[in-house]
């Protein structure tokens, strides 16, 4: 397996989507490749990383505007 | 963080459906339901693709207000969440729209970029390199690391990796193909990885693309 046919499976492999036999191969190529395990496990970083952090946190107030818009709403028929 | 869509079964029913059920029989507090469920994901969303807080903030109202006026039109077979989803993207672009003066945006636009395809910073990264930062500055790693991807690469990474929706779900909430969402997610996620590498790498690593450019001293 080349560099390039193990990226085009990357996502399958991070996904768990591998069938059993294409997993050996993959990780047959892992074994020998550095480059090619670096990509996967900092992907895979990369996703933890963003799962963890929850960037642009909801404004405290917005909340209440939307309840209140939404009963003004509720008001005019709903 | 936990994912959006609790599975179930084929026969079994989601518990969005009765909510949205109980808001057509005109019981608001299932609505109020319903948002404190998805507000935080939505306004994430309308944050992607405006990159505006304020147009953020109005595009996450008006997504809800609309979901509510519109709930007859929602059709039992597709999620809640995903039409809600629908929902707020055109919202989103919309808005976008409005700030760009009429200049066409979409979601589905294919943006061909050299950038990502093929990994070229091979750099492994320090063990737990997050600890190498305050919150806060981690904070404003990740979020100008995102802001650099084009709209639809934002959205499907949010939706797949962070949200946690499958393939078929992203698909159908962005009106898009399945290999569609797949060829943006590989390409988001290696252009992702590929940006943080400049923060993360390990120290005595050799830097493979210019030095990070975020203020952030290490």
């Amino acid at each position: 397996m080349t560099c390039t046919e193990f990226l085009a499976m990357l996502d399958d492999m991070i996904d768990d989507s591998v069938t059993t036999g294409m997993r050996a191969d993959l990780e047959e190529h892992l074994h020998g490749c550095e480059h090619c395990e670096v990509t996967l496990n900092t992907t895979r970083k990369t996703i933890q990383i963003y799962r963890s952090h929850e960037i642009y946190e909801m404004p405290p107030g917005l909340r209440e505007r939307l309840h209140l818009a939404i009963m003004a709403r509720c008001k005019k028929g709903c | 963080m936990a994912t959006i869509q609790s599975i179930a079964g084929e026969n079994e029913q989601h518990p969005d459906v009765a909510l949205v059920e109980r808001v057509r029989n005109g019981d608001v507090s299932a609505f109020d339901t319903l948002v404190r469920k998805y507000e935080r994901q939505i306004f994430r969303i309308a944050q992607h693709i405006t990159q505006n807080r304020e147009d953020a903030e109005d595009v996450m109202q008006d997504a809800f207000l609309k979901a509510y006026e519109k709930l007859d039109q929602f059709q039992g077979n597709s999620k809640f969440y995903t039409w809600l989803v629908r929902i707020a993207v055109n919202e989103s672009l919309m808005r976008l729209r409005r700030r760009r003066t009429g200049k066409m945006v979409s979601i589905d636009e294919d943006v061909e970029t050299e950038e990502g395809s093929v990994p070229r910073d091979l750099a492994d990264w320090a063990p737990d390199p997050e600890q190498n930062y305050t919150q806060t500055e981690l904070h404003r790693i990740l979020e100008k690391t995102i802001k650099g991807l084009p709209p639809g690469f934002k959205v499907v990474f949010e939706l797949r990796d962070v949200q946690g929706l499958s393939t078929e779900d992203t698909a159908e909430a962005l009106g898009l193909s399945i290999p569609a969402v797949k060829s943006r997610l590989l390409r988001a996620r290696l252009q992702l990885r590929e940006r943080l590498t400049r923060y993360f790498r390990k120290k005595n690593s050799p830097a493979a693309v210019g030095t990070a450019d975020l203020g952030v001293e290490k």
